[in-house]
């Protein structure tokens, strides 16, 4: 029986997701989220018409507050627990001249 | 010894609370090795806390309700100072720069942090088998799985390592767990408790909730870290907590619904276990004996909850756990460019079942599978909402089984995922709906272990379910249960 998602979909979502996938785990993911995305075909099937999507589950507006100064958490303590920093600032490897 | 009793013998001096956490400290040091409920035993928090807790009752000073009580934290906590790991190797080794606001509510109530608990990595799991740092084992029988997520909170209780305990429930990670150890766990209405420092997974379905070894201490817990928070924008604006009032109201002319759909009823799921349910009659002949009206009562759209839920907590999942890219915390691997240290560090951060929920996730939300998937799963929460509405027209609370079976042995469920996400198809609709559920023990299996009943009510009728809770408690205690 042929998977309903394919290796080059898993490849390409893992690309999406920033994770570098072996060879088996895309044969082990195509075969998994084949099996349960064929567990969702109920609701895939389902004729839902004109029902409003629920995306949060209590009725809710946005919630303002007064816009007044507040502590904020330290910045030396954010950056204590940074895998890198320089100069009060995150530091990453270069940014430019990526591949894609 | 209930949390309440430790509570009052600290507050009046009959006992210390270095004494009671001593107490905890030792079964911790007897078992700890075998269960690994604990990601991080917190000695030097906890007698700092207790030794204060101590000061406070001998200088005279009021202590909080919940003063010397020992109580474990779920490794997805924010802990300021603290490891808080979610028992992944991606947050190894970090010390968040704040508390949790549930964290903040129970030290200001002068509870005793005994650990940090075990839990399936990010909370995504019903066995505590996908923790990066080994399973946690059910004291009650440590070749079978404590439940999950929260299986570490849960052990730790039951175990008595903690008196009380915090876990998440996203999907059924407290109640099930709570089930598979014989204790009582509930997931409050969403909103109730705040989320502040609850490392996400699911966000419009996560919620923080209890863990006791008896409803009255549950209720206690509970009405401690509910209530407005101006941190979480979710977070109910006008909720005052009142489960601990609820505990001695009984049942007498409540209507309680038998979901037939969880229930093994007509169009039942599938997979319910015979000595489940026949705990579940049981409990239904309880309530009867005290006084409520029970019958069964349909609502169709249940059944699609394991479908719905498991596009959309990997959905909210694949957007939330964007963040762990080796930027600002956590793990880095360092790479030539960002890009590659990114992938780099999630490819080597990441365990198995994080992976397969977040490729799940980032696949139903894509280009082209959106609307079949994703938006489908929104418009079925909007289905499960109007017939819950439509069936608490007439019924006060509903009941099923916490989960199909008793707690399961380690590794008969890990290989394939569908066997595992099937366990969570009783309490999924709540946490779809962001309505409460409680999980207390009613009677055993065939097998000699708990099975939990669940107790489901409206959204911010949460001491209903502790009011349910504890008139099933009380009989199941008289024999009533088998």
């Amino acid at each position: 029986m042929s998977e309903r998602i394919t290796r080059d979909e898993v490849t390409h979502v893992a690309r999406l997701a920033r994770l570098d996938l072996s060879d088996s785990e895309i044969d082990e993911f195509a075969h998994q989220l084949s099996d349960i995305l064929d567990h969702a075909a109920d609701i895939e099937a389902l004729d839902v018409g004109d029902i409003e999507p629920t995306s949060h589950p209590l009725p809710m507006v946005n919630v303002f507050r007064a816009d007044e100064r507040r502590p904020s958490l330290d910045r030396d303590e954010v950056l204590a627990v940074a895998p890198a920093e320089q100069d009060g600032q995150f530091r990453v490897p270069p940014v430019l001249g990526e591949e894609q | 010894m209930s949390a309440r009793s430790i509570a009052a013998d600290v507050a009046s001096g009959a006992r210390t609370a270095v004494s009671v956490l001593d107490e905890h400290l030792a079964r911790v040091a007897a078992r700890e090795s075998e269960l690994n409920a604990f990601n991080l035993v917190t000695e030097d928090t906890a007698r700092a806390q207790a030794e204060a807790v101590d000061a406070a009752v001998a200088a005279g000073t009021t202590v909080g309700p919940l003063a010397g009580v020992p109580l474990a934290l779920k490794d997805n906590m924010c802990t300021r100072g603290i490891p808080t790991t979610c028992s992944s190797r991606i947050l190894e080794g970090w010390r968040p720069p704040y508390d949790a606001t549930v964290v903040s509510r129970l030290a200001d109530a002068g509870a005793v942090f005994v650990g940090k608990t075990n839990l399936d990595e990010f909370a995504m799991g019903s066995s505590t088998e996908n923790s990066a740092f080994g399973p946690t084992r059910n004291p009650l029988d440590t070749g079978r799985v404590p439940g999950g997520s929260s299986g570490g909170s849960a052990a730790a209780v039951a175990a008595d390592f903690a008196s009380l305990a915090i876990g998440s429930d996203t999907g059924g990670s407290i109640r099930q767990p709570a089930a598979f150890c014989g204790i009582v766990g509930m997931k409050p209405t969403y909103g109730a408790v705040s989320r502040y420092g609850l490392i996400a997974f699911g966000s419009s379905l996560d919620q923080f909730g209890p863990f006791a070894k008896n409803v009255a201490d549950a209720a206690a817990l509970f009405d401690t870290i509910a209530g407005h928070d101006p941190l979480d924008s979710t977070s109910i604006a006008d909720y005052t907590p009142n489960a601990v009032d609820h505990l001695d109201r009984g049942v007498e002319g409540l209507r309680v619904g038998v979901v037939r759909e969880l229930a093994g009823g007509e169009g039942s799921v599938e997979g319910l276990s015979p000595d489940v349910l026949a705990s579940t009659s049981e409990a239904i002949d309880a309530l009867t004996a005290a006084g409520a009206h029970v019958e069964e009562v349909s609502v169709p759209s249940a059944t699609l909850g394991l479908s719905a839920y498991y596009i959309v907590a990997p959905a909210e999942a694949s957007s939330n756990l964007a963040r762990y890219d080796g930027v600002r915390y956590g793990l880095r691997v360092d790479a030539a460019t960002t890009g590659e240290m990114n992938t780099a560090t999630r490819t080597a951060g990441f365990g198995a079942e994080v992976k397969r929920r977040i490729m799940l996730g980032t696949y139903a939300l894509s280009a082209g599978y959106y609307d079949a998937f994703y938006g489908k799963a929104l418009k079925v929460r909007t289905m499960m909402l109007r017939d819950f509405a439509s069936v608490y027209e007439n019924f006060d609370v509903l009941l099923t089984p916490t989960a199909p079976t008793t707690a399961f042995p380690f590794g008969e469920r890990s290989a394939d995922p569908m066997t595992m996400y099937v366990n969570d198809v009783c309490t999924i609709p709540s946490n779809l709906t962001g309505h409460p559920g409680i999980s207390v023990p009613f009677g055993v299996g065939d097998d000699g272990l708990p099975v939990g009943v669940q107790v489901l009510a409206p959204a911010l009728q949460d001491g209903l379910t502790f009011q349910v809770g504890a008139v099933l408690e009380a009989a199941a205690n008289a024999g009533g249960a088998s």
